[in-house]
């Protein structure tokens, strides 16, 4: 599965050929180095290693380290690519020619933080009346049934802590692959906060 | 920030002078129309009331009186299909936004023209010599 690490810049509007105003978020990438690969001889199963974005020297622990000897510098991101579909080798620099020919692809990110949030917000709940003397407003409701089974099921919606999650957001049209940027267009969000690291792969469902 | 400016400011650029009206000015918008498969060109003309500067985004308010109603269409100034936006008469205006043309009728609701005065050509300047 061919893929890249980026980061989200954040998002703008381009008008395509038709004159539509497009909405498009913008994803940086910088130059992806093949730290690895894993073979069936030695690992498996096939996939190459992708590390991205530059260390501060003081952050790198030496077991760490040893990952990147003698192919790179330590880098932040680390991300295993199973079954590249393109020939790479240790040591390869990629960049965002690689979706050149790609229609569609699939996010990868960390959605936004909301902290600790209701059964609305969370699940979204319906919620009862705000006046004509109800007193049932944000509240979760019945949870369970009667004295069978006398429990709460697993996995019930309730309060508790929202985002922060790995979101995927699947099939978005690359708009654009600027080379002189280097960087990559898609339409519509995608998941998280500007700069923060995502996963750019090819379309699974296209 | 700095890469989605650059983004932006390449079609900006690109499309120069297509924003070289003012608030106040009388334009004619010849505006792309896709009918299906075939393309026609629609000229629409008005009194600017508005700019909204904002990059890529920017705007411009138009405003005519077509058959004793109040019409208002907003371009987006760097849309290809803004085919080019012809100035017929400057207006003579003291403010960014003439929104209340709105509620005025008649005379009332008219902008004076600009004139500016000619500079005088350095040739006319040099007095002539006296000997």
């Amino acid at each position: 599965m061919l893929g890249l690490i980026g980061k989200k810049v954040g998002m703008t509007q381009v008008f395509d050929a038709n004159g539509r105003l497009t909405p498009v978020t913008v994803i940086k990438i910088e130059g992806n180095v093949v730290v690895a690969e894993r073979t069936v001889e030695s690992n498996g199963y096939e996939a190459a290693v992708l590390g991205s974005f530059d260390m501060k020297k003081n952050r790198v622990t030496k077991p760490y380290a040893g990952q990147f000897k003698d192919v790179c510098d330590p880098k932040k991101s680390l991300v295993e690519f199973r079954d590249f579909e393109q020939d790479v080798k240790k040591g390869d620099v990629l960049d965002v020619n690689l979706f050149k020919d790609i229609s569609f692809v699939d996010v990868t990110g960390t959605s936004k933080g909301k902290g600790f949030q209701g059964g609305i917000k969370r699940f979204g709940h319906a919620g009862g009346r705000a006046t004509h003397g109800s007193k049932f407003h944000r509240d979760l409701g019945g949870t369970a049934m009667c004295s069978t089974p006398s429990k709460v099921f697993k996995g019930h919606h309730m309060a508790g802590h929202m985002g922060v999650d790995k979101v995927t957001v699947q099939n978005l049209r690359v708009v654009r692959v600027d080379e002189t940027l280097q960087v990559l267009m898609v339409k519509g969000a995608i998941p998280g906060p500007t700069s923060s690291t995502v996963i750019v792969k090819k379309a699974v469902k296209k | 920030m700095n890469i989605i400016n650059a983004i932006e400011q390449e079609v900006v650029a690109k499309n120069e002078g297509k924003l070289s009206f003012s608030v106040g000015d009388t334009v004619k918008v010849y505006f792309k129309i896709v009918e299906g498969t075939t393309e026609r060109i629609q000229a629409y003309e008005g009194l600017v009331i508005a700019i909204n500067n904002s990059g890529i985004r920017t705007t411009f308010v138009v405003r005519k009186i077509a058959y004793g109603v109040g019409v208002e269409r907003i371009f987006p100034v760097y849309s290809p299909r803004v085919e080019k936006v012809e100035v017929i008469r400057k207006g003579r205006v003291r403010r960014a936004k003439l929104y209340y043309i709105r509620k005025k009728l008649g005379k009332r609701a008219k902008v004076k023209e600009l004139i500016r005065k000619k500079e005088v050509s350095t040739a006319e300047k040099t007095p002539v010599a006296s000997n």
